[in-house]
Parts: C-alpha cells; sequence; structure tokens
C-alpha cells in the first residue's frame, strides 16, 4: 500500500515547513533579483484529485509559463514553478527592460525566453538548495525546462509518476507575489513540488519522523 | 424540449458520453490523449482522457479505467453499447499526445506522449475501430471539442489558433 493512506497531520507539517523553507529562499532570490518586495503565503500541503490539481493554477486552460524539472537522488518527485502569463510579463519586462516583451507574441524574444528560463533556474535552484540543507538529502535536479501553455498540459506531466499509483496527489503548494499587487490569483505565483509516491518515507525518515 | 445546447465536460483521466446537440469537450490536453469514438447516424460521442499508455503501469489494486489506453478504450466501447451503439459504427479522432518540455533525458516517462498515442491506435486496431483524423505531437497543449452532431473535432491551441478536424 502507497504511504498516501498512512500520512498524518505531523506529516503535513512536515512537508508545510519543507515549503516554507523552500518558498523563502526562493522570495528572496526573486526579491533580489527584481528590486521588489515579494511575500509569500502559509504554504498549503494537500492531497488533491488531479482535477482538484487544475483548479489550483487558476483551471486547466489558463495560459501561463511554467518551469519544470525533476528531482533525482535520496528523494525524487517533480517540481513547477507556475506564473500567469501576464506576471511573466510582467517580471521579464523588469528584468530585460523592455516594457513591450510579451510571451503571447509571436515569435517570442530569445532574450526574454532565456531570461525566463533563467529566473526558473535561480528560484528553483534556490527553493531545492534550501529544501537539501533542511533535510540533509542530496538530490539533484535536472536541468529546468520551460513552457508557455495551458496549465492543465504543463502540470499533467509533472502527474504522470504518481499517477501509476494514485488518483490523487500530495501537492506542497506555496504561492508568491510582489507586495504592492496584493496576493490575487491573476499575479500570485505557485511552486509546486510533487513528491514521488515512493519517497516520501526518504523525506520523513530524514527529519527523523517515521 | 429544451433547447439549450450542453457541454459535457471531462475531466483528466476521466471519460463521459454526450448526445447531440450536446458537445462533449476536455480541456488542457498536454502528453495526454483525447479519444473520441462516435457514431455519425445516432450522433452520439464518447470521449476518454487518456493519461497513461497501459495499465500494467498502474501499481495500485483498484484501477481508474479511464486513465489508460488499454481499458479505457474497451470500457467506453462498452458504455456506448449500453447506450445502444453498435461498435462496429464507431470511428474515432484523437488529439493530445504532445511534449510539453524538451529534455537530454531518456527517461521513458518523458516521452510519455508518444506512447499514449502509439498505445491508443494500437486499441482502435484491436476493436476495428477506423481513425478518421487525428492532431497528435508537437510541444503545445489542446483543448478540444467534439460536436456529435457534425462529427467535427475542435481544436484550440494557444500558439497555433483555433482548427476543425
Amino acid at each position: 500500500m502507497t504511504f498516501h493512506n498512512k500520512i498524518t497531520s505531523l506529516h503535513l507539517d512536515v512537508l508545510k515547513e519543507i515549503g516554507n523553507i523552500g518558498a523563502a529562499h526562493a522570495a528572496t532570490a526573486l526579491s533580489s533579483l527584481l528590486n521588489t518586495k515579494i511575500d509569500m503565503r502559509v504554504p498549503k500541503v494537500e492531497m488533491v484529485s488531479f482535477n482538484d490539481m487544475m483548479e489550483r493554477g487558476g483551471g486547466a486552460e489558463k495560459v501561463v509559463a511554467g518551469i519544470y524539472l525533476r528531482i533525482e537522488g535520496d528523494a525524487q518527485g517533480g517540481m513547477f514553478f507556475i506564473l500567469p502569463i501576464e506576471q511573466a510579463n510582467h517580471f521579464i519586462q523588469k528584468l530585460i527592460r523592455d516594457d513591450d516583451f510579451d510571451f503571447r507574441k509571436s515569435p517570442v524574444s530569445e532574450l526574454g525566453l532565456s531570461a525566463m528560463q533563467e529566473l526558473g533556474n535561480i528560484l528553483s535552484g534556490s527553493y531545492l538548495s534550501a529544501l537539501s540543507d533542511f533535510t540533509g538529502l542530496k538530490i539533484y535536479p535536472t536541468p529546468p525546462a520551460l513552457s508557455v501553455d495551458m496549465f492543465g498540459a504543463i502540470i499533467s506531466f509533472g502527474l504522470i509518476e504518481v499517477s501509476q499509483v494514485s488518483d490523487h496527489v500530495i501537492v506542497i503548494d506555496t504561492t508568491i507575489y510582489e507586495e504592492h499587487m496584493g496576493d490575487t490569483e491573476t499575479v500570485r505565483g505557485h511552486f509546486f513540488l510533487l513528491p514521488d509516491p515512493d519517497s516520501f518515507e526518504s523525506i520523513f525518515r530524514s527529519l527523523g519522523v517515521s | 424540449m429544451i433547447g439549450s445546447v450542453g457541454v459535457v465536460k471531462v475531466g483528466i483521466a476521466q471519460m463521459d458520453v454526450a448526445k447531440a446537440p450536446d458537445r462533449i469537450r476536455t480541456s488542457g490536453l498536454g502528453s495526454c490523449v483525447g479519444v473520441v469514438l462516435y457514431d455519425e447516424s445516432k450522433q452520439v460521442a464518447g470521449l476518454i482522457h487518456v493519461m497513461l499508455p497501459d495499465s500494467q503501469l498502474g501499481r495500485s489494486d483498484s484501477i481508474n479505467v479511464a486513465k489508460f489506453a488499454d481499458t479505457g478504450i474497451p470500457a467506453m466501447i462498452d458504455q456506448l453499447k449500453q447506450e445502444g451503439i453498435q461498435p462496429f459504427k464507431l470511428k474515432a479522432k484523437i488529439a493530445g499526445g504532445a511534449q510539453m518540455f524538451q529534455f537530454t533525458s531518456s527517461r521513458d516517462s518523458m516521452r510519455i506522449g508518444p506512447r499514449n498515442v502509439e498505445a491508443v491506435k494500437l486499441q482502435l486496431k484491436k476493436f476495428s475501430i477506423p481513425l478518421i483524423a487525428e492532431e497528435i505531437g508537437g510541444s503545445s497543449g489542446r483543448t478540444i471539442e467534439f460536436d456529435p452532431q457534425t462529427a467535427k473535432l475542435n481544436i484550440r491551441t494557444v500558439n497555433q489558433g483555433v482548427k476543425d478536424i
């Protein structure tokens, strides 16, 4: 039987702490990159159905910029950094100092794409190194890949592993947003950490929780 | 008669059936494949949002048949039979199976899109269901909507607009 069935509130707290530490580091990195104040919300850790997962990102059809990488090593899983397209445009405009940059324009400027890729690199890197420091687990992220498309098409890729075991997924969901914009659906960026079902035991064991 | 046209929505790893004038739709297909099985004369269509190629991949005791190509297609044929549709009348249109991310890794799950498409085609062949149209592969997400009245499959992408197959 899978670990999904044995999870307690203590386990959820541990996962929340992982989301907290990871996203705090990423928010700091983003803040210094963009020279703006970034806030984050208390992480949500829940077991959700695949279709509820779609709603987490604003619906299956919502257009987003998504960075995806796989985590290998002592713990395995998928990690996404998702930005609503308007917010991705805004961040990249700031980063490359080009107010006309738009992911929806075709062809998209190479500079903007590589800036987004780099942003994903830096943020997921800070999230995961904080996770690794906290747990002592050796984890090796694959190079992040970028896709600008429908949220459902992007996130479903990260559900492939867990879908072999279950129709539900445990998601560690942390949201970040620019302080002056407020925390609304349209500007919220999400970190979704989706550990593979087999990896929960190693995560909990690393923190002395069995 | 109530005249409003409904749209039956099918979620990921789910399946359902629609009768004209209703249409049937699924959103945000990436590596998943949307499989439409339809009877043109009776104007009835079933849609499966296939996520994985083979139920042998499933590692749990109870399986959700709509999730896999090899169980979803036979289950849909059965469901359509109960609606009075004869299997030999069925035709198919499919869309999806994209590779949303380009990786250097050769990990098998990375090319799940093409494997889903192959598995769906194998099942269609097994049940002698002719594949009338397909819009597969590439690296774009798709939202699809089938109209049982016209037997057209409408496909919407973010970057390549809208088309009917």
